[in-house]
């Protein structure tokens, strides 16, 4: 027994009585984390340390240290019209495909969790997209689904309905591609959120519903006053999730509008990680890439604490 | 009762058909085009089922000269084989220590992997090239992998299921006169096979798919994956449409196998993974 509690092994027991360093726990310790400590600090301290003194730096086709152009850089980049072009482009995106998301996916998840016999096969079934990449997404959209053709999947069931073809992805008055990006980021991700609200949902109690029932309820009053509050904190996760999501699309614009590397800076839309692709790759330019960098990591900090003030993230209930 | 309920129930697998319809639908024009000849894709005229069925595609796909889809499913299977295994396997270290080491500093450690956590992935993009370029990573595989065998994300789930970890399997070993990396060893790595499945195979399905950090470091042809290779065809040119979708299908047939296999592990890392704490 006091060989138990004398065991190391119990670290809160261990805590107050032993002030003697545990060299062999120290040791151990380091040899543990010391794979992840190094890699963080290369990889994103050391990084980001070195391309924030880059952000002050003129660095075209450079990525060492030197000329001191103090905050040319942000500058530039506030004034650049193709800049802030991108961050409005991005927040039209935002504003269709999260709340989107956030529906389907929770009316999904509600679908699949009352459906007895076949829950599996429909779970499976809404999952699978999210094995597919971005790329094979956009290829199929691009390609099949909105390709303007009359043979393409949209206009064949616009034609069904008396349509005109329509060429989805170059037509930008009205701007029929969000339909294009929204569906494709859509089939890929809700079957992930719709997993997160299931797991949601199996975590209510049954007696809620019951005493529910006992009282009279509909349908939409149990859904209204015992599910929506009961994943609460799931809602929070899953908004967040798909905000930040957003603000990083990159792969889906990049495959269905080209960026100005392939060739055809045409591109209706660029969102801001397709405009910092451009410049830190394209034109080679470092600090201003390494600006846009921290201008979009402040951007997306600012956004994720005003939307969790908005809806109440961080209160513990 | 469920005699009863029965038709009331109807509309709702009709709906959920329908959906699952939708959601298939893709699939089926993936598989569509790429066994239709050239003519039949590019023909005005709608048609359900290619025919004759031309397999001829998929020699195509690989007979490209100017995009190395073979090897490009290689680079593929190497980064993500790698970077599943090996992320996993320091997340769980560092994640246990978190959890059940406690030495002087245990809470700045802890905080120093958090914090990564607030930073958005793909912002880092350009900073990353910065450090792996310096260090000579641009074209090369383990440019590819190096940055992600290291997860906060990871780190930090592992370290909430090792705070629920029962200790009597530890004590026993110590009294056995295990060390700690012993007990880790021997002890918590082999009983902790349900977390690794799950995370590791999220872990693969993402290496798998990366797109941006591999297009942004691996420029050259001998280092493209095959996101990489069916983006470049997916821009070129004069694109041989049935081939570039029968890229697509060998491309997602690893790892929807891998989702029907392993979905009971994966949910349970998607549900683990979403929720962090």
């Amino acid at each position: 027994m006091t060989a138990l509690l004398e065991a190391p092994a119990v670290p809160v027991v261990a805590k107050k009585r032993r002030r003697r360093r545990d060299w062999r726990a120290i040791g151990a310790f380091v040899v543990l984390t010391g794979p992840v400590v190094l890699g963080l600090g290369l990889f994103k301290y050391v990084a980001i340390a070195w391309s924030f003194l880059l952000s002050f730096n003129d660095a075209r086709g450079t990525i060492t240290l030197g000329h001191w152009t103090g905050f040319d850089n942000y500058a530039f980049l506030l004034g650049d019209d193709a800049f802030l072009t991108s961050l409005s482009t991005i927040a039209i995106f935002t504003v269709f495909i999260v709340p989107i998301t956030f529906v389907a996916s929770l009316g999904l998840a509600v679908l699949v969790n009352s459906i007895k016999r076949g829950k599996a096969f429909f779970r499976t079934i809404f999952l699978i997209p999210a094995a597919v990449s971005y790329v094979v997404a956009a290829l199929v959209w691009k390609m099949a689904l909105f390709n303007g053709l009359p043979s393409g999947v949209a206009n064949v069931l616009g034609g069904l309905f008396g349509a005109d073809p329509v060429p989805w992805l170059s037509e930008t008055s009205p701007p029929v591609y969000w339909v294009a990006v929204v569906t494709l980021r859509l089939w890929l991700q809700v079957g992930l959120y719709m997993i997160l609200f299931l797991a949601g949902l199996q975590a209510i109690s049954p007696s809620l519903y019951e005493a529910g029932e006992l009282d009279g309820t509909t349908k939409w009053q149990a859904f209204r006053y015992i599910t929506l509050p009961q994943l609460r904190n799931t809602s929070v996760a899953v908004l967040l999730l798909i905000l930040i999501a957003a603000f990083q699309a990159f792969d889906e614009f990049y495959n269905l509008f080209g960026t100005g590397l392939s060739g055809t800076a045409t591109a209706p839309v660029k969102p801001p990680l397709v405009y910092l692709y451009d410049s830190a790759l394209g034109d080679q330019n470092y600090g201003v890439g390494s600006a846009g960098a921290f201008l979009l990591t402040v951007l997306i900090v600012v956004i994720t604490l005003l939307q969790g003030r908005f809806v109440g993230f961080g209160k513990k209930d | 009762m469920a005699v009863l309920t029965a038709p009331r129930k109807a509309p709702k697998y009709v709906l959920a058909s329908a959906l699952a319809v939708i959601f298939l639908l893709p699939f089926y024009i993936m598989l569509r085009n790429a066994l239709m000849t050239r003519q039949q894709v590019s023909s005005p005229d709608w048609s359900w089922l290619p025919d004759p069925l031309s397999w001829v595609n998929f020699g195509d796909l690989f007979a490209d000269a100017s995009v190395p889809m073979a090897h490009s499913l290689w680079n593929s299977f190497l980064v993500a084989i790698v970077t599943a295994p090996v992320g996993t396997l320091f997340g769980s270290m560092a994640g246990y220590a978190l959890a059940r080491i406690n030495v002087p500093g245990r809470r700045a450690v802890f905080t120093y992997v958090l914090v990564t956590l607030m930073i958005p992935q793909s912002v880092t993009f350009v900073p990353t090239f910065v450090v792996v370029g310096s260090m000579g990573g641009v074209n090369t595989e383990w440019g590819i992998i190096a940055p992600n065998l290291f997860s906060a994300f990871t780190v930090i789930l592992f370290r909430n299921f090792y705070l629920r970890f029962p200790a009597e399997i530890e004590e026993a070993g110590r009294l056995d006169g295990l060390g700690y990396l012993g007990v880790y060893r021997r002890l918590v790595l082999p009983n902790s096979g349900s977390m690794i499945a799950s995370l590791g195979a999220l872990m693969f399905i993402e290496s798998w798919n990366a797109f941006l950090w591999p297009l942004v470091i691996g420029q050259d042809p001998s280092s493209w994956t095959a996101q990489i290779a069916l983006s470049t065809f997916l821009t070129a040119q004069s694109v041989n449409l049935p081939a570039l979708f029968a890229g697509a299908l060998v491309t997602i047939a690893p790892l929807v196998a891998m989702f029907l296999v392993a979905q009971r592990f994966i949910v349970r890392g998607i549900a683990a993974s979403g929720l962090k704490e």
